[in-house]
This record gives structure tokens, C-alpha cells and sequence, in this order.
């Protein structure tokens, strides 16, 4: 496969990335440029002291809504669940028409068709965690009967979790090698395919360090988007790890890669945060990621407080928890 | 345009309550000035008249440091430490209390960005005060000696980078030694002081014991030179050092400088590259490079240059330059028309000598004083941008092969203030701060204060040493 530039020296056009080893991948990854944490928490923190008002809290908001992955992954989920959040979905405010509609909703694959129905012509997508989500634990050939079933259940994203064990033991051609065959199970018979996301699981990834490698090994075995956080695990997404991977899809494609996108996902349930986040999208990744095809929030209770907080600057007003719905 | 418009979030003025004129603030009220003359302070950011302040003549200086003096023998050296740290707690407490009225006018009257007056000064400056209150009564534990003795009435001229800041620099550790001072604010920058002196009288503290004499450079000189002056402590210009060094020479006055610095920021190749442009941004564009140890000079790794430089174009593209009091404002406005000229001076100095020139598209406001940031790369040691002090938002971009020679171009400076180096690694961060001659070196991180830590210069960035335990001996007999 022909691989994307080095990150650095800029200067230097297409440089092959060797992925045929542990070994040639382990010298690709570690000649990554390094992370000082304490450096990137403060700038984190810095753009996280932005003031988002008036016109520009009223465009984010619509933004932010935009762009969320209305998500249920729970064992007790139930088909009428799923309709309700679908429904939820296509009209999160269903007294207000000019409420704009959410990006997708996330499923466990088995429910992956009730949402299908429920959405169809709705334009909104259906995405289904797979392989043996969240823990990752199964052999190869049931994460890819799992992502199978998940494509032909209808879900035109698939949200993959890594082998985080396989990562942190420095086995990274297992992980890339795994990322490619579900990439390829994504295809339908019909010749549809789904958009994968695959999930780091940063917050067992330990350090910044594994973060940015880990993102780079996505992104090189042919990530769509790369996610933080199953939300099993906690921590799920927070700032840092949003604005460091948030900078390697910049440098990705900045050194000659495609266009990834980025999904934080868990642990993102205010509408203050999401601005947040979308301050870092756009100071440290830039306009072009602005947009629901390259990031998404994966969430639950985010879309409730983001209803909220439009309300309240709709009307000057706040209501409360009554005055949406709950799922 | 990016898609994302920060719509205008300006902190509310109406938390500061401006007069129209100010007098001198001498043995703990305000009196009218007998030189009769006073001098106005504008707002940077609109040329704005803020207020009238007086501008003090010898006779003025004399009569605050006889009211210094006074509390000095009757009252304040013979409080016990813990007294003393009263006062300079509740000091810091008010600091604390009063903050947004401190960081609003503080950026009303200096130009500074109100996220870091809010952030940066106003906290930093209670932290001083907080800090050397628990010193007051522990003097004995210093290291100084048995029996520290305080010197007496310190005069004190303080610049306009930080006004608040650097008043709580001078202030705190004095105040904790058992000094008194009179404390000279810069001419463009005295209202947070005049501020910080209703702070006194609210804290209650015995008069004279804190005097602040506003004015021009006339005022300073009357200060530093008044025979009744014990100890003499000056942050500016290292031109103006020279002069106050040259006229205490021969007297029996302690003296302490802080001066200029040309500071330099050696980036490795295996910097941490995202937050070394983090750090160099912060470097010299923080308070508009208005700061004596600034990372004025990038020195950069040549196998990385490049790279280094095209993020650091990125970054600074999305930097926001105006209105110092809207809270997204990152660069804020030049302290005044003096020195928006000499940076405009030196920016071109640098053009003609050949370097390359970029700033990053940005819109400057009509009124007031402003200077894009400026990247010059193609820098040689010998262009005047590497080795005058700006003393604005204009970073030199060097590059460098071996570590002996970033260490070399790092010391062929007169100054000697601040340093930078940037490395994942630890020894060769250790390696190269060893032979850095600079009085503060920094390690993946830039401009980072704290009142524990020891701060000040080699060479002509002046002697003596602020913060810390250090900070106590400028103030102390021993």
C-alpha cells in the first residue's frame, strides 16, 4: 500500500511507510514526534477558555447538534427504544422545525435494522458498533461476523474497536492487519459500503505518546474516523486526547494522507463541553473538519443539554429536563 | 473567514470606577501633587483619556519618602513577622476579591488581553503576595542568617509590562522583610497601582508604610536618587539601568535590576513539535512580546526548520489580534506611540538587512496602537532583530546544526535573562540548560512564573534576584 508522508521533515515528499512488520511499524510510530503532556493539557485547557456568545453560541449549538451520533448501547436496548431515538433524531425538538437533525444513530448491530426502517429517506445514518464491542475480546473470524452482520443488517457506519492488548504489546501488525480485514467486511455483497470508525479506547492506551501512535496505525490500515472511547471506559473523550488526535488527522493529510475524521465519544454531556470541542476543531484542525462527515459526537445525554441551551437562547429563558424528551 | 465566528464577548467596564484625576498616594491617603503638573493615561487600544494622574517633582518624592521613613521607624520594622503577614494577607485576599476590577483595568490602561490579566497578572500577583506573607515570620529560617534585618524605605520603579504584577514583585517581598516603600508605576501604566494603594487603605494598613509617587521619568530619577532611599529596586530598560547604576555608584544604597533580555528558544529535533510552537507562540507573542524575557530569538534545529516554521505559520494564523477586553482576544494592543515606533523600526531594520518578513492576515483597529504579529526567518546573528530587544510581537527565526552551536548562538548576546530548550530528551535538556547563561531556563515550557521560583539576569539583564527564597535577600541585612 502506498502510505502517507512522515509527518516530519515536511520537505520530504511521499515517503513509503514499511507496514510488512511489527518491527517496521514500531520504527514508523516511535519516530512519531513525542507529546508533552503537560504542554498539551494547558493548550487544551486555553482553547477551552473561549467565550462562545450570542450569534456564535446559536450557530455552534446548530452545529454541535448536527453533527451527534444519538447513541443507545445498552444490554436492556430494545426495538421501541430504538424507534424512540430514531424518531428523537430526525426531530430533536419537535416544536421547533428549524431544530436542525442529528448525523447518525449508533447501535448495537443486532438493532441495526429497526433503526434502518425507522430512518429510511431520512437521510440520517445508522452506525453499528461491532467487533465484539467494547472489550474488543474474540477471535478475528467473530469480529468480521459481526461486522458482516452488522453492513447487511442495513448500518452504513461501523464502529470497530481495537485489540488494545495487541496495541500496548507492541504486536501493532495484528492491529493494523485486523483494521484492514474489517475495512474489508464493511463491503456488502451488494457492493455497499459502510464508513469505519475505529475506536482507540484511549483511555486504556495510558499516555499521549500511545494515543498519537495509536491514531497514526488507524489511519495508515484505512480509518475513516478515528474515535476516542467505547464510553465503557472512563476516561472517555476529554480535550486533550480530542485535540491531540484532532492534530493527526491535520498531519495525515498535511503529509500527503486522506481526509480522516474524528469522533470523540463518551463522556461529552454538556453543551458547554461540545463547544469545547468544537473551539479545538476549529483552531487546531480547521474549517474542513467542521462538518458532520469528518466529526461527530458520540452521545446520549449531550443532545438534551444542546436542546436546552437552544431553547434558552432561543426564548432567554431555560426550562428543564421536563421540556425534552427523554430517551 | 473561518466557519466558526467567535461573535464579540467584551468583558463589562462597568466593574471599574475611574476617576477623572488621581493624586499622589503618600503616609496612607491621597494628596494633591506641590509640583501642580500632572499627566494623562490613555487606553492603548483607542487612545482613550482614562484619567489625570499627578506627576510627582522632587519635593513630592521627598515628602513620601519622609512618610516612608516615618512608618519605617515607628511602625513597621517593629511589627513581629506575623503582623507583617497579616497585612500581606489580607492584601492578597483583597487582590483576590477585587480581581475583575484589577484585570479589567489593568487591561484598559496597559492594552493587555483581559483572558491574561485574568489568568496571568491579577492571580499571579495575589500569589506574591500569598507567598512572601508566609515568609514575614520565617525570616530567621531564610538562610540569611540568624537575625535578618530589614534595609529601611526601598524605592521602587516598576515598568509597563506587567504594572499590577510587577508591583506585587516589588511590594510583597519587601513589605515581608519589614521595608516600606515608595513605589514609582510607569507613565503610561499607574492606574492599577493607584487601585492597588485604595487596596492598602482598605486592608488597612499603617500609613506611609506603601507610597506610590505617579510620573514620568524625572519622578523616577528623584526617587532613586533621594539621600533618604536605602535600597533602590528598578525593572526597565537596561539603558535606563545603566543610568540609575551609574548615579547610585559611590552611595551607600543597595540596588537590584531587572533589564532587558533578547532570550532565545532552542527547539531540538525531537521536540515534542506540536507544544514546542505552543511554546514559542507563547514566548513572544504573550503580552504582545511586551516581556523582558521573551523568547525573541527562535533557534531552531535545521533538520526541522522547516517543518517548525510552517506549523508555527499555521498556528499563528489563527491568532486573534484587538479589542483587549473581548475575552477571545489572544494579542492585544502596543503599550503606547513610543514604542509602536521603535518596533516599527526595528521590523524594518530587519526587512532591510535582509531577512524575510510574514505575518499572518489580520485586520488591525483603526484607532490606537497595534502591531501584527511577525515571524523574520533568513535571521543572521549579526541583523539588529537578533540582537536588539523589540520588546514587541516580532520573533527572529535562527537555525542551528550541532548543540554546541545553538548553545553558542544562544549566549552571543549581551543579555542574559531567559531561555527555552525544547527536547524529549532529558539529558540533553540538562546538558544544554548547564551552559546556557541565562538567570531562568525553561524546559519544554516558556514563560511560566511562579513567587517560588528565583527569577532575574546575567550580564546587562541586571543582579539581584525576585521570587523565591532568593527574593527575600534583596530586601534583608544579614
Amino acid at each position: 500500500m502506498s502510505a502517507p508522508a512522515l509527518p516530519r521533515p515536511a520537505a520530504a515528499a511521499e515517503v513509503d511507510v514499511d507496514l510488512a512488520s511489527d518491527a517496521s511499524l514500531r520504527r514508523f510510530l516511535h519516530g512519531l514526534p513525542g507529546v508533552d503532556q503537560v504542554g498539551l493539557e494547558a493548550r487544551a485547557a486555553g482553547l477551552g477558555t473561549r467565550s462562545i456568545k450570542t450569534t456564535a453560541k446559536a450557530w455552534a449549538l446548530d452545529t454541535a447538534i448536527s453533527m451527534v451520533d444519538l447513541t443507545t448501547l445498552e444490554g436492556a436496548d430494545t426495538p421501541g427504544k430504538v424507534s424512540a431515538l430514531c424518531a428523537k433524531a430526525m426531530h430533536p425538538d419537535p416544536g421547533d422545525p428549524t431544530c436542525p437533525r442529528v448525523a447518525a444513530v449508533c447501535v448495537y448491530s443486532d438493532l441495526a435494522p429497526v433503526a434502518v426502517e425507522a430512518l429510511r429517506g431520512s437521510g440520517i445514518h445508522v452506525a453499528a458498533v461491532a467487533t465484539a464491542f467494547p472489550s474488543g475480546r474474540a477471535t478475528r473470524a467473530v469480529k468480521l461476523a459481526d461486522t458482516r452482520d452488522a453492513v447487511e443488517g442495513g448500518a452504513d457506519e461501523v464502529d470497530m474497536v481495537i485489540d488494545r492488548g495487541a496495541f500496548l504489546s507492541g504486536r501493532y501488525l495484528q492491529v493494523l492487519e485486523e483494521i484492514r480485514a474489517v475495512k474489508q467486511a464493511c463491503t456488502a455483497a451488494d457492493g455497499r459500503t459502510a464508513h469505519l470508525k475505529v475506536i482507540l479506547e484511549t483511555g486504556e492506551l495510558a499516555t499521549y505518546d500511545n494515543v498519537r501512535r495509536a491514531s497514526w496505525l488507524a489511519m495508515l490500515a484505512g480509518a475513516d474516523f478515528i474515535k476516542t472511547s467505547t464510553g465503557k471506559i472512563s476516561p472517555a473523550a476529554t480535550l486533550p486526547v480530542v485535540t491531540l488526535m484532532l492534530e493527526a488527522v491535520r498531519d495525515f493529510r498535511l503529509g500527503g494522507g486522506r481526509q480522516v475524521g474524528v469522533k470523540p465519544a463518551g463522556g461529552i454531556r454538556t453543551a458547554k463541553d461540545a463547544l469545547k470541542h468544537l473551539v479545538v476543531v476549529s483552531e487546531v484542525a480547521g474549517d474542513d473538519w467542521i462538518d458532520p462527515d469528518w466529526f461527530r459526537f458520540g452521545a446520549s445525554t449531550l443532545l438534551n443539554d444542546l436542546l436546552l441551551q437552544r431553547q434558552k437562547l432561543a426564548t432567554g429563558r431555560y426550562s428543564g429536563p421536563d421540556y425534552v424528551t427523554l430517551d | 473567514m473561518p466557519k466558526f465566528q467567535y461573535a464579540p464577548a467584551p468583558e463589562s467596564r462597568a466593574v471599574v470606577d475611574l476617576k477623572p484625576s488621581y493624586g499622589l498616594f503618600v503616609d496612607g491617603g491621597f494628596v494633591d501633587p506641590q509640583s501642580g503638573t500632572s499627566i494623562k493615561s490613555t487606553s492603548p487600544a483607542t487612545e482613550e483619556v482614562l484619567a489625570e494622574v499627578a506627576e510627582a517633582g522632587a519635593e513630592d518624592v521627598d515628602r513620601a519618602v519622609r512618610a516612608a521613613r516615618r512608618a519605617y521607624d515607628r511602625t513597621w520594622s517593629r511589627l513581629s513577622g506575623a503582623e507583617r503577614g497579616k497585612y500581606l494577607f489580607r492584601i492578597a485576599r483583597l487582590i483576590q476579591e477585587r480581581s475583575r476590577e484589577l484585570a479589567v483595568l489593568e487591561s484598559l490602561d496597559n492594552g493587555k488581553p483581559i483572558k491574561e490579566s485574568r489568568d496571568v497578572d491579577v492571580p499571579q500577583a495575589a500569589a506574591w503576595f500569598f507567598y512572601y506573607a508566609g515568609w514575614a515570620d520565617k525570616l530567621e529560617h531564610a538562610g540569611l542568617g540568624p537575625n535578618p534585618r530589614p534595609l529601611g524605605v526601598a524605592g521602587q520603579v516598576i515598568p509597563w509590562n506587567f504594572p499590577l504584577l510587577m508591583l506585587a514583585w516589588k511590594i510583597a517581598p519587601a513589605l515581608a522583610c519589614g521595608n516600606t516603600v515608595v513605589l514609582k508605576p510607569a507613565e503610561t501604566t499607574p492606574l492599577s497601582a493607584l487601585l492597588f494603594a485604595e487596596i492598602c487603605q482598605q486592608a488597612d494598613l499603617p500609613p506611609g508604610v506603601v507610597n506610590i509617587v505617579t510620573g514620568a521619568g524625572a519622578t523616577g530619577q528623584a526617587l532613586v536618587e533621594h539621600p533618604d532611599v536605602d535600597k533602590v529596586a528598578f525593572t526597565g530598560s537596561t539603558a535606563v539601568g545603566k543610568q540609575i547604576a551609574r548615579s547610585l555608584a559611590g552611595t551607600r544604597k543597595r540596588v537590584t535590576l531587572e533589564l532587558g533580555g533578547k532570550g532565545a528558544n532552542i527547539v531540538y529535533d525531537d521536540a515534542p513539535v506540536d507544544q514546542a510552537v505552543e511554546g514559542i507562540v507563547n514566548g513572544i507573542f504573550f503580552n504582545q512580546g511586551h516581556v523582558c524575557c521573551a523568547g525573541s530569538r527562535l533557534l531552531v534545529q535545521e533538520n526541522v526548520a522547516e517543518d517548525v516554521v510552517d506549523r508555527l505559520k499555521r498556528r499563528l494564523a489563527t491568532l486573534r489580534v484587538g479589542d483587549p477586553l473581548d475575552k477571545n482576544t489572544d494579542v492585544g494592543a502596543i503599550n503606547s506611540a513610543a514604542q509602536l515606533a521603535r518596533i516599527t523600526e526595528l521590523a524594518q531594520a530587519g526587512e532591510d538587512e535582509g531577512a524575510t518578513r510574514w505575518s499572518p492576515a489580520c485586520e488591525l483597529p483603526s484607532t490606537g496602537y497595534w502591531f501584527a504579529p511577525t515571524v523574520f526567518t533568513g535571521v543572521s546573528n549579526t541583523h539588529r532583530i537578533a540582537r536588539e530587544e523589540v520588546f514587541g510581537p516580532v520573533l527572529s527565526v535562527l537555525t542551528f546544526r550541532t548543540p554546541d552551536e545553538a548553545v553558542a548562538k544562544a549566549n552571543n548576546t549581551p543579555y542574559g535573562l531567559s531561555a527555552g530548550v525544547w527536547s524529549d530528551k532529558g539529558s540533553r535538556i540538562l546538558w544544554t540548560a548547564d551552559r546556557l547563561r541565562a538567570g531562568v531556563v525553561w524546559a519544554n515550557t516558556f514563560n511560566r512564573f511562579d513567587p517560588t521560583s528565583p527569577f532575574g539576569g546575567y550580564k546587562e539583564s541586571g543582579f539581584g534576584r525576585e521570587g523565591g527564597r532568593h527574593g527575600l535577600e534583596a530586601y534583608c541585612a544579614h
